[in-house]
């Protein structure tokens, strides 16, 4: 997923909390990012800050906890489990950048390094979560 | 907390109506509606997007002759226009290759688009939705509050079969229904008519079956030239778009 609008669901999120659990101020939020988003991290945080300063009310002195998942990836048919940074370096610009925008597409780009099978499931290193926001009442 | 969901609703707050068009049965003509429905509505003046959600069968790039369009990073993804059409399909993403997904895999993909795809300002987003009753229809529900749905039938037992379990949960599920529209009709019949009107629902035509629309595909010229798009037209208007 784009880091920008990445940024953009984040802080959407903080600020729906803030909305439901009555926060005045916003002073933490804490993401944990799956290895498969490819996120660049000083984009993010700068996509983050920037997009943070469009409510200064809400996040005067803003923290953002980054918490990377790695990944593990198991086959279905040979129950082969592997990272998906043991396969990054043999995709292509094109592959790596569709997965980048669409982790997901990853089912169409590789197969089990072992087997062969397109039948593989993400077990961890997927996704974006907020999983702390500490704010001001 | 998932973060991506509470970014859907600003990412198509410009969009003025978001038309799902679906079917419980594959084959019956649901992206031929869907991506017609969207060059129609371009060709009066209208701002449109085009979504294709089918992931594995998807077909409007076929439909409009999509080739080296490319959606372009601008703090999101903007989609490319194709025939005065914003266009976006997970096939910019696979190379046109097979994609095999789990129900988890389909909704992750369908936040991810709905998150990353700034539409900008539209009159219309048109949504080409895969067959059946599973994820993607759910999910759509859930995430998108004004949807509409247009459905499409063949004036065939088996296509009704399932068309109606659609439009029963889609009465269940309190989602609004525009109408059904009746395609590929080869010979009179009031069935599709009758079985419509029986769940309270509107009919919105029938659609002749057009032996010129294949050589038609994937030049948009052609296509709206067709018979098909001429009586594509008139069920437009009966839908009050």
């Amino acid at each position: 997923m784009h880091e920008w609008a990445l940024a953009e669901s984040i802080i959407t999120t903080a600020l729906d909390v803030a909305k439901k659990e009555h926060l005045k101020t916003i002073t933490q939020v804490t993401i944990h990012i799956g290895e498969l988003q490819q996120i660049e991290r000083e984009i993010f945080t700068f996509a983050l800050k920037e997009s943070a300063a469009l409510y200064p009310k809400k996040f005067p002195k803003i923290s953002f906890q980054l918490k990377t998942e790695k990944s593990t990836l198991q086959c279905n048919s040979c129950l082969h489990e592997w990272a998906f940074q043991d396969m990054k370096k043999k995709l292509n610009e094109d592959t790596s950048e569709a997965i980048h925008f669409i982790p997901e597409v990853i089912f169409v780009h590789t197969r089990c390094p072992t087997c062969g099978s397109p039948d593989f499931s993400i077990k961890k290193g997927r996704g974006v979560t907020v999983s702390s926001i500490k704010g001001t009442r | 907390m998932e973060a991506r969901t509470s970014v859907i609703t600003k990412r198509l707050s410009g969009v003025h109506r978001i038309i799902a068009v679906a079917s419980g049965k594959g084959g019956v003509g649901k992206s031929m509606v869907a991506s017609t429905l969207a060059l129609h509505l371009a060709s009066q003046g209208k701002k449109v997007g085009l979504l294709d959600l089918d992931f594995y069968g998807p077909s409007c790039h076929v439909i409009l002759g999509v080739h080296d369009a490319a959606p372009v990073e601008e703090k999101g993804l903007l989609p490319p226009m194709v025939h005065d059409i914003r266009f976006m399909s997970l096939v910019f993403f696979t190379q046109d290759k097979p994609a095999p997904l789990r129900g988890e895999d389909i909704s992750n993909v369908i936040l991810e688009i709905l998150a990353i795809t700034q539409w900008g300002p539209l009159d219309y987003l048109i949504i080409d939705m895969p067959p059946g009753l599973g994820e993607e229809t759910l999910d759509l529900i859930r995430y998108i509050k004004r949807l509409e749905f247009v459905i499409v039938t063949t004036p065939s037992q088996v296509s009704m079969s399932a068309v109606k379990k659609l439009l029963l949960l889609l009465q269940d599920l309190k989602a609004p229904v525009l109408g059904v529209i009746e395609n590929m009709n080869m010979h009179p019949s009031t069935m599709v008519q009758k079985e419509v009107k029986a769940l309270k629902l509107p009919y919105r035509g029938s659609l002749s079956f057009d032996s010129q629309l294949e050589n038609a595909l994937g030049d948009a010229d052609q296509l709206v030239r067709t018979p098909f798009m001429n009586q594509l037209a008139g069920v437009s208007k009966k839908l009050s778009f």
